[in-house]
């Protein structure tokens, strides 16, 4: 009896620990993304200013995969990220649509695109955070994979790089767009 | 090339360590002194290379090099330098860079200040305590490098969280990891004492001050953690009962029962296996604190980095450091013999009681806080739920209440055998007071929460009590009032830093039980000129206006305050918005007095030129930190003791002590 008392301390803490390392696999990451699966939010954003294109709306994301990135001229992040963007649309890998988050002024945004070069194939002006809540954006830069049918099918948070491409995006897409789906 | 040293040094810390993990504890197995020994010499020498490396990172900060990652992500050039230097703890990887370094600051003052301790159980001690920072080391290495370079250098930083740009926070953080490392010192300890089998006086002594210290940089900072949260995140309160919060306030919980089982040991030889015991779970808590901060297994309003991948790292260290602990607790510490009997109404019946009441209070704040978890595990990750303050108000003040009855009686009673009715005779005058308090505040709130009155009487009891414990200790009016005060003069500090302790905690009841009962709280829409009345206080908004600060735009609000018109104060809260992470913080605008705070938050302003404004009265609230501070005190004295100083300890009592009661 006295033995068993002295061992209680270990059993109570491998039940503990039990709990904790299940609590570890279901990583509270997914949380926010709770979209996934889900179709694209309804949004219809404006046009950037100096761009030709007519805006970027949800109903512009069906027929093919592509990327939707939140980006802003403010964030320090994108720029890390913004070379190997135009890397992918130089090699016309997959259509990028951006959604500029929270520009102090209408001139930013388009400013940061012409130093640094426009990888996007739509751009939407998101001064009020419309489409980031819908999308529940936390941070930029994120960026979501959307299917054809225009199905949110993953985000990913913070700067792509060469190894969040070849690991995740691009096994992703390729298996999206090989389903026809 | 400075943050490559910075990186070197680590990589041979790391390698320091594991040879000191090693040799000191053959040495002493094999009774070899000079392999015993390696272990002073091992530990200076982490010391140096933890602080080396920590240098560099910290060059890299003041310096804003921008080609390291750690520094892009969390710092700027335009912040303040303060923040640029706590900007180095102020994120995951500079954070756990920190806790090695005081790690390795506590293991270089065990091997230089050691100098009285027995060779074999400092050898083993230094020993566990580098097996520890081999893990922490590793941890760094493999998964949250501080020293990573990126490729092209960024032109600027990504900023500090703005909610830590504080000089509250500043220091909040060194302050409980002191607290927090400070334990490894007494879980070092124990388990060297299991592998020795032997738990004597004379390990007590070594233990508490260790302790002793680490509780009370721990008291400090949760103290300065609650502060900041009190006029930073602008909610009127000062405690949430987030898991980031609880997971400090475990091992303080545990680490004020260890304080008191060590006494116990060393004047009772008893206890033993409690206290070892305590002293595993203490530095548990410690690490597990650790692992729920990081791993971000919990969601959390202080989560700052979370990562899965690092929180399986830490798990599998929790296994091995706590799950090895309590597996040697349970082959060895049934050995430990006891030779101190006593009756369960006596000085240690009391100190049993305080320790079973702290370790439940523990117990049951690690279930709140895990609860989500554990339904989290059931449900299959369905549902999120996060255990509220009313769970841990209900639980946890009435486990506190016996307690803090219990503690105005226990310093009164005899060891091994006490005398309840005479302490309790003794104690008449606290009851007068206690009462009185209770009537008068009765009387005073109509109907409100009864746990204010409680409340109120506990604190009153446990504060007359401290008093007169003193006064019996210097007998008081029973002999000439110069010799009770030459008496009083000549206590010792220990005894004096139990006094201000117990003294401090009976404040902060005071201060919690003001804040919690009676707050008032009033939010409105005011246009510059309109005027509420909170708590009797007159509230003038006089408008805001923009103002410019070194990395922030703030909307700074003017109040006048007064009182039956005349003007107590002015309060400016503002509302920032940090331009780099266009995050916006509230600073609270706060008067203190000793009756309560009066304190103000401005909120968003609408189109017609009104803003929101909350306003609360927080009554007795400086109290709680008074308290804690003079709690801290009292550790402070207690630990600058002779008794502690002097190394070589004194024999435990003569046999008679020895003998059982009975």
């Amino acid at each position: 009896m006295n033995r068993l008392f002295y061992i209680l301390p270990l059993l109570a803490f491998l039940v503990i620990g039990g709990y904790l390392a299940i609590g570890l696999t279901l990583d509270p990451q997914k949380l926010p993304s709770m979209l996934e699966g889900e179709p694209v939010p309804a949004f219809a954003l404006e046009a950037l200013k100096g761009r030709d294109d007519k805006g970027f709306a949800n109903t512009d994301l069906k027929g093919e995969v592509s990327l939707v990135n939140v980006f802003g001229s403010w964030c320090v992040a994108c720029r890390v990220e913004h070379p190997f963007l135009m890397k992918i649309k130089e090699n016309g890998w997959v259509p990028i649509h951006g959604i500029d988050w929270r520009e102090p002024n209408r001139e930013a945004g388009p400013g940061w695109l012409k130093r640094h070069g426009d990888p996007y194939t739509l751009v939407g002006d998101d001064p009020k955070s419309k489409a980031a809540i819908a999308f529940g954006v936390t941070g930029a830069p994120e960026t979501f994979v959307v299917d054809k049918q225009g199905t949110i099918r993953y985000k990913h948070v913070g700067p792509i790089d060469e190894k969040v491409w070849t690991e995740t995006l691009k096994p992703l897409i390729d298996h999206l767009r090989g389903q026809g789906g | 090339m400075i943050a490559e040293l910075g990186h070197f040094a680590l990589i041979l810390a790391l390698a320091v360590a594991c040879v000191q993990g090693v040799i000191p504890m053959l040495g002493a197995q094999l009774g070899r002194l000079s392999w015993m020994r390696f272990a002073d010499q091992s530990a200076i020498l982490q010391f140096v290379l933890v602080g080396v490396s920590f240098a560099c990172l910290t060059h890299a900060y003041v310096t804003s090099d921008f080609s390291v990652v750690n520094v892009v992500q969390n710092s700027h050039s335009a912040k303040p330098m303060l923040y640029k230097v706590s900007g180095v703890w102020g994120n995951h990887e500079g954070s756990m860079l920190l806790w090695v370094l005081i790690l390795a600051v506590f293991g270089c003052a065990v091997a230089m200040f050691g100098r009285y301790l027995p060779p074999a159980l400092k050898a083993r001690a230094l020993a566990i305590q580098a097996l520890i920072a081999v893990g922490f080391y590793l941890f760094i290495l493999l998964t949250s490098n501080p020293f990573q370079r990126m490729f092209p250098p960024a032109a600027d930083g990504q900023d500090l969280n703005p909610l830590l740009q504080d000089p509250g926070l500043a220091f909040h953080p060194p302050m409980l990891y002191l607290g927090y490392v400070g334990f490894s010192m007494a879980f070092s300890f124990a388990i060297a004492a299991l592998i020795e089998g032997r738990v004597d006086a004379a390990w007590a002594r070594w233990v508490r001050p260790w302790t002793l210290a680490a509780w009370c940089f721990l008291t400090g900072g949760i103290a300065l953690g609650s502060w900041w949260a009190y006029y930073e995140l602008g909610w009127g309160g000062f405690w949430f009962w987030d898991p980031v919060e609880n997971a400090s306030f475990m091992p303080w919980l545990i680490g004020t029962a260890l304080l008191h089982s060590c006494v116990v040991v060393e004047k009772r030889d008893t206890m033993k296996a409690w206290t070892i015991f305590l002293a595993i779970v203490a530095f548990s808590f410690s690490l597990l604190g650790t692992f729920l901060v990081r791993s971000g297994v919990l969601t959390s309003v202080h989560a700052f980095a979370t990562d899965p991948e690092r929180g399986v790292f830490i798990l599998v260290l929790l296994l091995i450091v706590i799950g090895g602990s309590f597996a040697l607790y349970a082959w060895r510490a049934p050995q430990l013999k006891s030779t101190g009997l006593f009756q369960p109404i006596s000085r240690e019946g009391a100190l049993l009681l305080n320790n079973l009441l702290m370790g439940t209070a523990a117990g049951v704040v690690l279930l709140g806080t895990l609860y989500p978890l554990f339904i989290d595990a059931i449900s299959d990750g369905q549902d999120k739920i996060s255990v509220g303050a009313p769970f841990f108000n209900a639980v946890f003040i009435p486990l506190m209440t016996p307690m803090v009855a219990a503690m105005a009686i226990g310093p009164l009673l005899a060891w091994k055998r006490g005398d309840l009715t005479r302490a309790l005779k003794t104690l008449w005058i606290a009851f007068v007071v206690a009462f009185a308090l209770a009537i008068a505040t009765w009387s005073w709130q109509s109907g409100q929460s009864p746990w204010g009155i409680v409340g109120v009487a506990i604190g009153a009891w446990l504060a007359t009590g401290t008093l007169i414990e003193l006064s019996e200790r210097i007998r008081l009016f029973r002999i000439p009032f110069s010799q009770s005060l030459r008496r009083l003069i000549s206590l010792p500090r220990a005894s004096w830093g139990m006094t201000l302790a117990h003294f401090g905690l009976a404040l902060a009841v005071f201060g919690v039980t003001g804040a919690g009962a009676w707050k008032v709280e009033s939010v409105q829409t005011m246009r510059p000129g309109e005027t509420v009345t909170v708590s009797g206080y007159d509230f003038r908004f006089d408008g805001a206006q923009e103002k410019q600060g070194p990395n922030y735009l703030t909307t700074e609000a003017r109040f006048t305050v007064s009182r039956d018109g005349d003007v107590v104060t002015q309060l400016f809260p503002e509302k920032r918005v940090y331009t780099v992470r266009q995050m916006p913080t509230t600073e609270a605008g706060i008067y203190t007095m000793l009756s309560g705070d009066l304190y103000a938050v401005v909120g968003d302003s609408k189109s017609d030129g009104s803003y929101v404004t909350r306003i609360y009265f927080n009554p007795l609230v400086a109290w709680m930190w008074i308290g804690a501070l003079t709690m801290v005190m009292g550790g402070v004295l207690s630990l600058s003791d002779r008794r502690f100083r002097i190394g070589a300890p004194r024999r435990a009592a003569a046999p008679a002590g020895a003998q059982p009661a009975e």
